[in-house]
């Protein structure tokens, strides 16, 4: 880059001698006559090698700073909507979680591969699940959720707007679908305790959730969707129906379901109590259970660090072939007009 | 349809001056009938019978709206765009449960976009309409009875009303002249708002008015007028007055039209018969025929292609969306039973997919629509009104003798000033100053005068030297310097010069040369008061500098009155300046049959005199056989003048006897006052018959000065590629001089010169017989193109030039010759028409613009150059000494010539990059847009979720986008001005349309998708379904969107920033501060309640500031989209650099201050013009075109 500070006419205007009103500042001289100084940035080869050095430079070091922090996190993931389903279900799986009289108690059992650092959070994870889908995503009303039965115009909640001619609280497709597989662990032979509290984002418990709001009527239909809501809690702290309403972006996605506040020590073996309740089979779609550390950068998650680090190194790479080339076949001063159609019409 | 009529009325207006007076009693029988039905009371606009005809006011108003159909009228006007209707339509949509988006956010940006339109629309009509008001509130003095005139506004005037207009003053309506302060009731009228023409014209009232000399006279003043409807001719008016019980028929001579000028005429009364919108100028009013610009005609096909785009993609989202629905329930089992497949309404209903796809496209439209960049129309509009600004502004193209600074006067054809390929240009006043400076004369055989004219200098400098002229400061200060101290007089020669020619060998001839420059003429002395200075008005500037010169040397003429000239003048004997008065007896007036007028005057010795000046070929022939003593010797003269571009007559005189002149006048005045159809052939037969037997005194030589810069400018316009075409009235061999003399021809061009006066036509013209010589003449035009046509394909390295004169171009355009004529022209590097009229002007521009189909520029100054500038895709009028008439008439107006050079040059190259530019980034930024919009819909199974929240979308063309663009549209300077002059091949970038190629467009646009694609995956792979932070929250999907959205911000302003060539503060402040906006706009729409802000409330400050993984990947995605457009235009500077790029490269090195080398540099850049040129770029272009396209592909 060069800083040529408005000398574009300044040679030119010799031959016609103007004379600036003097009333005109005279910055608003050069602005009337494009001619404010500017900064005239031209794709140099040097400025081009430097700037994808320079870029190289940083971008490496990051990718390698992230990738630290995405293989520090120790994930241990465990898909159990297959294995959870008794031997003779397993050819008709919607008929096993439709049929409400079958336990679906389950147990598995996690081994912890490597020292887990408090604190652990455990996620379920659904998948080829559609909760960005346009009908369900519009399907609630956040007045409702917020003033409860006092706010009567739920229409967007259709199909789960009223239940036996009254209204639903909290209504909608999503409230109505909240997921309901529960988890209890037990590590060695005590059980864990797990903190299921704090998992929602405080600004939806603190101003999008009535503090006054109970659940009225909730799965009182012939369908039942997903979990049943206890009617003595407000809804401001019923945080699994709060991050289950936060919808996710795309069909793949985890949510939070609590957190272990002590350290998991490598080989150790959790056993977690299962109820397998919710319906994924008729979809398709899978469920895991994950127990996950975190880092500055969240999940483990290599794309960041490893994107980072290849651009990193392409960008140096670059520009080693760009100052080659530059430096084997130079480009003298004057050059310029020997390239392009110059050449060609020159030749003639 | 309407505008073809009134361009019809238009060019009439323009060749029928002089045909007025004809056939007055067929016309006045109709009076009463059809079409002639107007009446008006004179004196007595209340009486009752006036009151019931119910004319108008004289209120105008040029107003496109009033404040009732502002709305409805300009609403109209915008949903006249296929965009806006389809942003109407997906408004109104969003008020169904189709829509996407809540309606609002829809509706808003709409509303802003046709609000601010409008308001533009809204304030030129009230720039208008004060314009209106200063017009009607002018104030005129009217007869209020009792014989006392008031004065009034002019919106006040009413049919009938008896007004008293003062010297110098406008004409407030069209008016009947009923007497004036002269005797004769004369008055001289100038109607530069009219058509253009200074001179003065001579009105005449009807003689039964002409004693109403003073204010008393009409306190009983009774008349009646009748005459014609309102219409748009000028130069026609039919009526009669009926006055004391007597009918007397009116002619245009009575009539004084709105807007001309009242001069040398202290007073005149009239009576109003046309007012307001009925006069004849407002009559004529016509609004310029609206053009469009090649680019903004491109860019609606953009635009249709996107529409085309947008409809694939709904298309193939409906049907994914269609499977999807249909898919959700098989065999009674619902398969995604969160959604309630079995209970739903028509929009997603598993069993009637079909429908649900259906409606879902109309979802899709809407989603998507955001490719359609709904502020490019009024950004483009907003940008185009400020790049005129700074046209306007531009201090090296204001005048400063004339205090005039360009003027664009439409502002929707800015980019077009750097497409030109051909410029049609007038001579007189556009080339030349169209100030005649008197400068040789040739008498009795003997050549005086020795000034030296710009031709001459040029032929000099170009024999001297082969080298292209460089322009010499230092003679230009020179002659400055030796500027003459008169104006219109140039002419050096001691032999006559103070009186010394008494001295000279023929000192009586001398004497009667001078007496008749200063004798025979219609110009007007006007002595200013103080000064006691004599200025002359005269007919023509040709006029002016005769009497001028006459003045000059020694013949001072200072008194015109009805009958009588005076002049000062030297007398030989007695060596002292005398008074002479000399009784004026008849004008024989010029016109352009005659070529020739004289005048019939007394002395004081009672000698009758001849006096006549005319062109050669009609004076030679005229001359008595004792008169041509030195015919020779003055052909030869004439034959030198003209060949130093001058423009010649030949003064002639002759002594009359009594008896001639009775039977002549008795002749003349008989046909003068006829009132038959072939009046103006008694005249001229009265006038031919004593025109004859001159006696040869010499002849003289005026220059038409070529006005400054010129021949450089057309240097630099030529090397810039663009051809220039002359189109001038003048002779043949004065044209070709000044082709010379301003470049346009150089030696060692070849010249194809098509002519019919070869002798075989001459010969058939004596015989007479018309249609052999149509048919001859046509065969030659014929034959002379088609040899022309062999010589230059024969060779590819010569250049030619092209000259034909106005009779072999009336042959030429037509039908059936005209397209080989203009496969002739164009493979010509300059091409010069002669003795051509305003229409064939026309005819030329409509020729070259339709049979090349590349922008024209036609450039004029006068009212026969109007046809021609409409006609041209660009017209610029000369704002010089001709009047407005062109100006009016014009796209841009500039003060001289040379200005040319820097608006096509600097602003015309300026505002089609920055156009091209910015239309092409509009599209860009919209689609990157719509990409990631539409990627998002595929994981979501195609349902129609938006991506972002409702109010992300709708603010993304307002405030995040558009304003760096408009910056960009408005500041960007690839190049400097002085470099775009230095350089000027770079021109051809517009001409060939490289920045707005489609393969460039396409580029842009897959620039767009490339970048949408990934910023996409990379946010969606980096963030997935893995805890995004510390806290192990997951990413929902107002955090991706947030994040994207961020993304798409920085990206989009930062390509912004990439391509911008030029970075003032300005762009600075907008990119940088659009950036900013968002961060902004985030926070405190999160600060909303979220009943408003709904998923975004508090999205930044909680949700995404904190993680550090929303800045790592914005600069990470940012980084890896833009890198591949970088590194792009790294290799193209680098390897396949444009024209501008190479002269980026060599102001980078420092080379733009080092004369030598810029010298090397220009030279080789300059190409010659030659013939196959065209053939030349046209291969590199392709080529150059195909390297990007290549280049986009990989």
């Amino acid at each position: 880059m060069e800083m040529e500070p408005g000398s574009s006419s300044g040679s030119s205007g010799g031959s016609q001698p103007h004379s600036v009103p003097s009333r005109r500042s005279r910055a608003f001289y050069r602005f009337t006559q494009q001619n404010l100084p500017a900064c005239k940035p031209a794709l140099t080869p040097g400025l081009v090698i430097i700037t994808f050095l320079l870029l190289g430079i940083i971008c490496v070091p990051v990718g390698l700073v992230c990738l630290h922090a995405s293989r520090s996190v120790v994930e241990i993931v465990d898909r159990y909507d297959i294995e959870c389903i008794p031997e003779q279900y397993q050819s008709n799986k919607v008929s096993y979680i439709k049929d409400s009289m079958i336990s679906k108690d389950c147990k598995r059992d996690l081994k912890v591969q490597s020292h887990m650092k408090a604190p652990i959070y455990i996620y379920y994870e659904l998948e080829n699940y559609y909760q960005n889908h346009r009908r369900y995503v519009k399907s609630r009303s956040d007045k409702q959720l917020l003033h409860g039965l006092k706010y009567r115009d739920t229409s967007l909640c259709k199909p789960q707007e009223t239940s036996n001619g009254l209204p639903i609280v909290p209504c909608g497709l999503i409230a109505w679908s909240l997921f309901n597989d529960t988890y209890s662990f037990v590590r060695g032979t005590t059980a864990m305790n797990i903190s299921r509290k704090n998992i929602a984002w405080k600004s939806d418990q603190d101003h999008k959730y009535g503090k006054h709001v109970y659940p009225f009527n909730s799965q009182n239909g012939s369908f039942i969707g997903g979990g049943k809501l206890d009617p003595n809690t407000p809804l401001s702290d019923q945080e699994d129906l709060i991050v289950w309403m936060r919808t996710a972006a795309l069909p793949k996605f985890r949510k939070l379901y609590g957190r272990i506040k002590e350290d998991l020590n490598a080989g150790e073996v959790i056993t977690v109590h299962l109820v397998n309740n919710y319906n994924t089979y008729s979809f398709g779609g899978k469920k895991k259970l994950v127990f996950t550390t975190s880092s500055w950068l969240g999940g483990k998650n290599d794309f960041l660090g490893l994107a980072y680090a290849a651009t990193g190194f392409s960008f140096i790479l670059v520009a080693i072939l760009f100052a080659l080339i530059h430096v084997k076949n130079p480009r003298p001063h004057g050059d310029a007009i020997l390239s392009s159609w110059n050449r060609k019409t020159s030749a003639r | 349809m309407a505008g073809g009529r009134r361009k019809k009325n238009f060019l009439r207006k323009l060749y029928s001056f002089s045909c007025g007076k004809a056939s007055l009693d067929e016309d006045h029988s109709q009076i009463g009938g059809p079409g002639f039905s107007r009446i008006a009371f004179a004196n007595d606009p209340d009486c009752f019978e006036a009151t019931n005809l119910g004319y108008p006011a004289n209120y105008v108003s040029t107003t496109k709206y009033s404040l009732a159909t502002f709305f409805p009228k300009a609403l109209f006007e915008q949903f006249r765009r296929v965009a806006n209707i389809y942003f109407l339509v997906t408004g109104c949509l969003s008020f169904t449960p189709l829509a996407p988006y809540s309606a609002v956010s829809a509706i808003l940006p709409l509303i802003i976009v046709i609000g601010v339109t409008m308001a533009k629309e809204a304030v030129e009509d009230w720039r208008r309409y004060q314009q209106d008001n200063e017009m009607n509130n002018r104030k005129v003095k009217v007869h209020r009875g009792n014989a006392t005139f008031d004065n009034t506004e002019w919106k006040n005037l009413r049919v009938g009303d008896i007004v008293k207009v003062e010297k110098d003053n406008f004409f407030p309506a069209d008016l009947l002249l009923l007497s004036s302060s002269y005797e004769d009731a004369i008055c001289y009228v100038e109607t530069m708002n009219l058509d253009g023409e200074t001179n003065l014209k001579l009105k005449q009232s009807l003689e039964v008015t002409s004693n109403l000399q003073d204010d008393s006279s009409f306190r009983h003043f009774k008349a009646v007028v009748r005459c014609e409807d309102p219409n748009a001719n000028l130069y026609t008016f039919v009526g009669s007055l009926e006055y004391q019980d007597q009918q007397y028929p009116l002619s245009p001579q009575q009539l004084l039209l709105r807007d001309s000028k009242l001069r040398n005429t202290d007073y005149v009364y009239g009576v109003v018969i046309f007012t307001g919108h009925d006069t004849k100028v407002m009559q004529n009013a016509t609004n310029p025929p609206s053009k469009r610009s090649k680019i903004e005609r491109k860019m609606d096909k953009i635009i249709y292609f996107l529409l085309f785009s947008l409809v694939l993609i709904s298309t193939v989202g409906s049907i994914f969306f269609g499977i999807a629905t249909d898919d959700d329930i098989e065999n009674h089992r619902m398969k995604r039973w969160y959604l309630r497949p079995d209970d739903t309404t028509i929009f997603y209903k598993p069993s009637e997919a079909v429908v649900a796809a259906l409606l879902h496209f109309l979802t899709a439209m809407m989603l998507y629509g955001y490719f359609i960049p709904i502020s490019l129309y009024v950004s483009i509009e907003i940008v185009k009104v400020l790049q005129t600004i700074f046209i306007n502004n531009d201090h090296e193209m204001y005048h400063e003798e004339s205090d005039k600074p360009a003027h664009a006067r439409t502002s929707n054809l800015n980019e077009e000033l750097g497409q030109v390929d051909t410029i049609l240009s007038d001579k007189t006043g556009t080339l030349t100053c169209n100030s005649m400076e008197f400068i040789k004369c040739s008498i009795a055989g003997t050549a005086y005068g020795r000034g030296v004219t710009e031709v001459e200098k040029a032929m000099a400098r170009r024999k001297g030297s082969p080298l292209l002229y460089e322009p010499d400061v230092e003679e230009e200060g020179h002659r400055d310097n030796n500027k003459p101290a008169v104006k219109g007089f140039n002419f050096t020669d001691n032999r006559v010069m103070n009186g010394n020619w008494v001295n000279e060998p023929h000192a009586d001839i001398i004497q009667k040369f001078f007496r008749l420059l200063a004798i025979c003429h219609t110009a007007i002395p006007e002595t200013d008061d103080e000064s006691g200075k004599i200025s002359y008005e005269a007919e023509s500037p040709d006029e002016a500098a005769f009497v001028i010169a006459a003045s000059e040397l020694g013949f001072q003429f200072y008194q015109r009155t009805q009958t009588n000239i005076s002049i000062q003048e030297l007398d030989p004997l007695s060596g002292k300046t005398v008074e002479r008065s000399y009784r004026l007896l008849n004008i024989l007036e010029f016109n352009s049959t005659r070529k020739r007028m004289s005048v019939i005057v007394r002395d004081e010795e009672g000698k009758l005199l001849l006096l006549s000046k005319g062109a050669d070929n009609v004076m030679f022939e005229r001359l008595a056989k004792d008169g041509r003593k030195f015919e020779d010797k003055t052909k030869e003269h004439m034959h030198n003048y003209a060949d130093a571009g001058l423009r010649t007559l030949v003064l002639a005189y002759r002594e009359l006897d009594e008896d001639e002149y009775a039977v002549f006048n008795e002749k003349f005045t008989e046909a003068k006052n006829s009132v038959s159809a072939d009046r103006d052939e008694k005249v001229e037969e009265a006038a031919d018959s004593i025109e004859r037997d001159l006696i040869l005194l010499g002849a003289t030589a005026v220059e038409d000065k070529l006005q400054n810069g010129v021949p450089e400018c057309i240097d630099k316009l030529a090397q810039a590629g663009i051809k220039i075409w002359v189109l001038t009235g003048d002779k043949m061999e004065t044209a070709i001089n000044i082709g010379f003399a301003c470049s346009l021809l150089r030696q060692g061009m070849k010249q194809i010169i098509i002519t019919l006066e070869s002798p075989e036509i001459k010969l058939l013209e004596k015989d007479g017989n018309k249609d052999a010589i149509f048919k001859a003449s046509k065969e030659s035009v014929i034959h002379q193109i088609t040899e022309g046509r062999k010589m230059t394909s024969s060779s590819d390295t010569q250049s030619f030039a092209l000259i034909i004169d106005g009779k072999s171009l009336a042959y030429a355009l037509e039908d059936n010759v005209k397209n080989l004529f203009l496969q002739l022209a164009v493979t010509c590097a300059s091409v010069i028409c002669c003795r051509s009229s305003p229409k064939q002007k026309a005819l030329v521009t409509r020729l070259v613009k339709e049979g090349t189909g590349k922008v024209t520029l036609g450039i004029g100054d006068g009212a026969n150059d109007v046809g021609m500038l409409q006609e041209a895709d660009i017209g610029i009028g000369i704002s010089g000494v001709e009047g407005m008439q062109a100006v009016m008439s014009s796209d841009v107006a500039i003060a001289q010539f040379r200005f040319l050079e820097r608006l096509l040059l600097v602003h015309g190259h300026w505002c089609y990059r920055r156009i091209a530019s910015m239309i092409c980034y509009f599209f860009y930024k919209n689609i990157v847009f719509g990409v990631t919009l539409f990627i998002y819909e595929a994981y979501t199974s195609f349902s129609g979720t938006p991506l972002y929240n409702d109010w992300f979308l709708s603010v993304y063309n307002v405030f995040f986008t558009s304003l760096p663009a408009i910056a960009l549209g408005v500041f960007d300077q690839d190049v400097s001005a002085r470099l775009c002059r230095k350089f000027p091949l770079l021109y051809q970038e517009g001409v060939q349309n490289m920045l707005f190629s489609w393969t460039r467009i396409i580029g842009w646009m897959f620039n767009g998708v490339c970048n949408a694609v990934t910023i996409f995956f990379f946010c969606a792979a980096a963030l997935q379904h893995q805890a995004f932070r510390k806290g192990g929250e997951v990413v929902s999907r107002d955090i991706l969107a947030g994040t994207v959205y961020t993304c798409v911000v920085w990206v989009v302003n930062c390509q912004m920033a990439l391509s911008v060539s030029y970075f003032t503060l300005i762009q600075h402040i907008f990119i940088w501060g659009s950036i900013a906006l968002w961060y902004l706009f985030l926070v405190i729409y999160g600060a909303i309640t979220p009943s408003f802000s709904t998923d975004a409330y508090m999205l930044f400050v909680e949700a995404l500031a904190p993680a550090a993984s929303y800045w790592i990947v914005t600069l990470f995605v940012v980084l890896a989209t833009l890198i591949p457009y970088f590194s792009y235009a790294a290799i193209q500077m680098r390897f396949f650099p444009m024209y501008h790029n190479m002269i980026q490269w060599i102001r980078f090195e420092g080379k733009a201050d080092d004369p030598e080398y810029c010298q090397v540099v220009r030279q080789r850049s300059v190409r010659p013009t030659t013939v196959g040129v065209s053939a030349r770029i046209d291969a590199r272009v392709s080529q150059i075109n195909s390297r990007v396209h290549h280049a986009v592909q990989t």
